[in-house]
């Protein structure tokens, strides 16, 4: 299946997606890493600019430059490594509401069990195409949070057609990448043996 | 070394940097060439058109072909005979400033615990240097590194029994590409190093990392070995990206130096498709040689070559 999902993201458009699915987003779109969810979820602070209910992360930090205007615009943007979030997300997703976490490869059991619970998905975006992502962002909307420096502060966009991305974890709580890693596992196995 | 001259270092050295963020050098970009034409599956086929299209965006545009430009490393052999031995570091350190500000590249460095970012890529112990003496020249030999987050974080070390021997070494490889090289960006290139303890394993790993590809050990039975880790990594079909295809890696290398009898050290240095890295020498009139690249940035005053691949 291939869908456009655009914010904000009720239940009813992500609940018949399945792994592998390919899915595109159009709306506004949040960049959010390890510190801004220790900030959520360490220090209780919600961000002010931006209401995460019924949103969309983004595991990335982005290079932003300025044009000759002084308006800020991303350069290269790509996903980070999204397993590295693991030990917040399913806390992250419940106080939040949010309902698409896009980064780079997959999660763990967790995050699959609290996207099952709360009706949210995780995407896989191409990582090291930081470029054509750049292009699919329309405009930076605002910025919160910058004294965490700029990979780390939450970066607030509009985007259009964003993707493609494939879905790694669904609403039944299904996981892409642990699947692909028991198929790796066994193929090492078998050379083993 | 009088103010001019100094500044020429510097914009030597920052260009460089600004090349290796923007295109890949002519050996990881032959060999994903190579691997992207002989893709059969169809959804793996597709992957690598995108990363080959993000290429030839970051080129034109002059962007960073990767947002995480990591943490700068450099690997310097130092002639014996070069004038200007005094100025390094602190070259080193403006250049790294000056290109994080013109290209830009992300600010990554942040100060250890306080976690506070310096937003320049210079800091407390970075960029980071390793010296080497070359007798008798009169050149600066750089070699250097963006080490990324993504690709870094798989990179391990740790010290084997003897008795695991070289099946031990295999294993440790393996498991650490599935487990953690699914989330590097694959195809990835792994450089292995094999020594005493984890330091130097380590050390050795990054050495093996920054040597080009299709070259291989001097060493005959780490040779094969580099040859047979290559062929069994490529049959599990991780990339590109994790999603599975028909290869793993871009290439494995293997740096070793003999080891204690008791201790079998085993380093993992991971780089992701997008590896970038460079190689350039500076002579003592500070005229240099890119010996990394064959294609450069649109913006860039150095001529990509003839031969190149269109991108």
């Amino acid at each position: 299946m291939r869908k456009l999902l655009k914010t904000p993201i009720t239940y009813d458009q992500i609940k018949d997606l399945r792994t592998g699915d390919t899915v595109y987003l159009s709306g506004e779109l949040v960049t959010c890493r390890d510190a801004g969810h220790r900030r959520v979820l360490r220090e209780g602070v919600m961000p002010e600019l931006v209401d995460l209910k019924d949103g969309a992360i983004f595991h990335a930090g982005p290079i932003v430059g300025k044009d000759e205007d002084g308006k800020e615009y991303i350069v290269s943007i790509g996903p980070t490594t999204s397993r590295r979030m693991e030990l917040a997300e399913a806390d992250f997703i419940e106080k939040t509401g949010i309902r698409l976490i896009i980064g780079k490869g997959g999660m763990e059991a967790k995050t699959a069990e609290a996207c099952r619970e709360h009706g949210a998905i995780h995407c896989a975006f191409p990582g090291g195409c930081a470029v054509i992502a750049a292009r699919e962002v329309e405009e930076i909307t605002g910025c919160e949070w910058r004294d965490l420096g700029m990979p780390e502060a939450l970066w607030i966009m509009r985007v259009k057609g964003f993707g493609p991305m494939v879905v790694s974890i669904d609403t039944t709580g299904a996981n892409l990448f642990e699947e692909r890693k028991k198929l790796y596992r066994s193929a090492l196995d078998a050379a083993e043996e | 070394m009088d103010q001019k001259k100094r500044e020429q270092f510097v914009d030597t050295v920052s260009d460089f940097i600004r090349t290796v963020s923007i295109v890949l050098p002519a050996d990881i970009y032959g060999k994903f060439m190579e691997i992207m034409r002989h893709e059969k599956i169809p959804s793996a086929a597709a992957c690598y058109h995108n990363m080959h299209k993000n290429m030839y965006h970051a080129r034109k545009l002059c962007r960073p072909v990767c947002q995480d430009t990591g943490v700068i490393e450099f690997f310097v052999g130092v002639g014996t005979k070069f004038p200007y031995m005094d100025e390094i570091k602190g070259v080193l350190h403006d250049a790294v400033i000056k290109a994080t500000a013109e290209v830009p590249l992300r600010p990554n460095a942040v100060e250890p615990l306080s976690e506070r970012n310096t937003g320049t890529n210079a800091g407390y112990g970075v960029p980071y240097i390793e010296y080497d003496l070359v007798p008798g020249s009169s050149d600066l030999d750089i070699q250097m590194y963006m080490s990324g987050g993504g690709s870094s974080l798989p990179s391990r070390s740790r010290v084997l029994m003897p008795l695991e021997g070289r099946e031990g070494i295999k294993r440790y490889i393996k498991e650490t590409v599935i487990e953690w090289g699914v989330n590097a960006c694959p195809p990835l290139i792994i450089g292995v190093g094999l020594g005493t303890d984890a330091s130097t394993s380590a050390a050795l790993s990054k050495k093996a990392l920054l040597r080009p590809l299709g070259t291989h050990s001097e060493i005959p039975e780490a040779k094969d070995l580099e040859i047979e880790l290559r062929d069994e990594l490529d049959e599990i079909g991780i990339a590109p990206l994790g999603f599975g295809g028909s290869c793993s890696v871009l290439g494995v290398n293997i740096e070793c130096a003999a080891h204690h009898p008791a201790t079998l050290g085993v380093g993992i240095s991971t780089g992701c498709w997008a590896t970038r890295r460079g190689h350039i020498v500076i002579h003592e009139d500070l005229s240099s040689k890119n010996l990394s690249h064959i294609v450069f940035p649109e913006n860039s005053h150095e001529k990509t070559a003839e031969n190149a691949d269109n991108i």
